[in-house]
């Protein structure tokens, strides 16, 4: 069981944030609860308040599709992302996360806000949205909303952008007027399990050419990176073995994996390899298709 | 603080610390010592109850969050003397050995019925992904739900005619 705590149940964003100002770094929000309660049950963290926003699902549950984007709200859970025919029928890289996040059960309570704001270097929805170029809107007091990067977004291990007053409340993803796949390939060392390595990627075309493509990774580094240095390789050319094989070859040269119990470094690097080559393969073909 | 919450169709208003778990409440307050606590870590999965009818590790849920919602345990699948279908195929199929991880297994797949109620062996394992046997029962597990998804369809037919 954790520490003592104060127990708080926000109504709406706005009544959460006014619940944040008034009890500054000593509360924290807790939505699906399944990272923040185990590592507050083994002291890892602590709070004096915990602000309960699950019923803020019917404000923030949501994902909503428009020509030049999608919007998902923060508090829309793992299950209806993995079962949202919207979203597959555009970004499939979701169901393809979805799918090796811990497990049904887990996904029924967790949330892709909250699973961003943990920040962890290993988790799968944010190694998606750095895949797909997402923007994070963060609502802070008396309304104001700033929209960050995902890079921006990620200050570092378990570390955020979003204030002690502020809260996440939605995820952009852009579309662009091209034919797009995208994929998601994990290694986990059993069912459920935190990555080894995964690796996400998305490939735009344009008759038969790429125009843009992107790749991120999880659990080799202190954040899901994004590797520029393959979007600058593959745009332009038409997608072949030899390219996944050269962008394969950036990854694995451009991550910084550590050693750990998972496997080693030389290992890692090898997966990042072999992954990126696997979900670029995937997500031309989905494109095409 | 305060929690009412309704559990199995009763209501209960007790007082509790902000930092109780669900499961906890469920046994250790209300005394209904059928839902497990295992792992504590959202792992094994014996502690699965039914949050307004979805399955949740009930050691990763705390008791002030299902204030004001509907929980079911494995306390209230049978119907007075009858039992479940999927409680009867996990006794026709030998579905427990030690019987740890039967409660949350059972309702885990009594939601999977309920959603999908012809699975394949395919399904009945990937539902119960975040469950553990320790005794490995799980191809007597999966005999069971299939048990209780025929039995439950030749029953409905039966009606039906």
């Amino acid at each position: 069981m954790p520490a003592p705590f104060e127990y708080e149940r926000a109504t709406s964003v706005d009544q959460a944030i006014g619940l944040l100002e008034r009890l500054g770094s000593s509360a924290r929000l807790v939505a699906g609860g399944h990272s923040l309660l185990p590592m507050m049950k083994l002291r890892l963290a602590n709070f004096e308040y915990l602000i309960d926003i699950n019923d803020l699902h019917g404000e923030l549950g949501y994902i909503r599709l428009s020509d030049d984007e999608v919007r998902i709200g923060a508090m829309t859970r793992h299950r209806e992302l993995l079962e949202s025919d919207v979203l597959a029928g555009v970004f499939p890289i979701f169901a393809d996360a979805e799918r090796v996040i811990a497990d049904p059960v887990v996904r029924n309570r967790g949330t892709l806000g909250g699973s961003l704001c943990q920040a962890d270097p290993s988790e799968d929805l944010s190694a998606v949205c750095t895949t797909l170029d997402a923007s994070c809107v963060i609502r802070g007091p008396g309304g104001a909303e700033r929209v960050v990067t995902m890079e921006e977004f990620h200050v570092g291990p378990y570390e955020t952008a979003v204030a002690d007053n502020e809260i996440l409340i939605e995820i952009r993803l852009p579309r662009k007027n091209f034919k797009v796949g995208s994929a998601y390939a994990k290694v986990e060392r059993r069912a459920g399990d935190w990555a080894v390595v995964s690796a996400g990627a998305a490939v735009w075309l344009d008759a038969g050419r790429i125009v843009d493509a992107r790749v991120g990774l999880a659990a080799v580094g202190p954040n899901t990176t994004g590797i520029p240095e393959i979007s600058a390789a593959l745009r332009g050319h038409e997608p072949s073995e030899e390219l996944y094989q050269l962008a394969g070859a950036i990854a694995a040269r451009s991550c910084d994996p550590v050693t750990d119990t998972r496997g080693s470094a030389d290992y890692k690097r090898h997966l990042a390899d072999e992954l990126t080559r696997r979900t670029l393969r995937t997500a031309v073909e989905r494109a095409r298709s | 603080m305060q929690v009412t919450m309704t559990v199995n169709g009763t209501e209960y208003t007790r007082e509790i610390e902000g930092r109780m778990l669900l499961v906890h409440f469920l046994r250790d307050v209300l005394g209904l010592t059928g839902t497990h606590w295992g792992c504590d870590t959202s792992n094994c999965g014996v502690c699965v109850v039914w949050l307004d009818g979805e399955p949740v590790k009930s050691c990763t849920v705390l008791a002030a969050m299902a204030g004001g919602h509907e929980v079911r345990t494995v306390e209230g699948l049978a119907n007075g003397a009858e039992l479940d279908p999927i409680q009867e195929g996990f006794r026709q199929c030998h579905g427990l050995q030690c019987g740890f991880c039967t409660p949350g297994m059972l309702m885990t797949c009594r939601a999977l019925l309920d959603k999908n109620p012809d699975p394949t062996e395919g399904e009945i394992r990937e539902a119960i992904s975040g469950q553990i046997c320790r005794c490995t029962g799980y191809s007597s597990i999966i005999r069971s739900v299939r048990w209780a998804a025929v039995h439950e369809a030749s029953k409905e037919e039966a009606t039906a005619q």
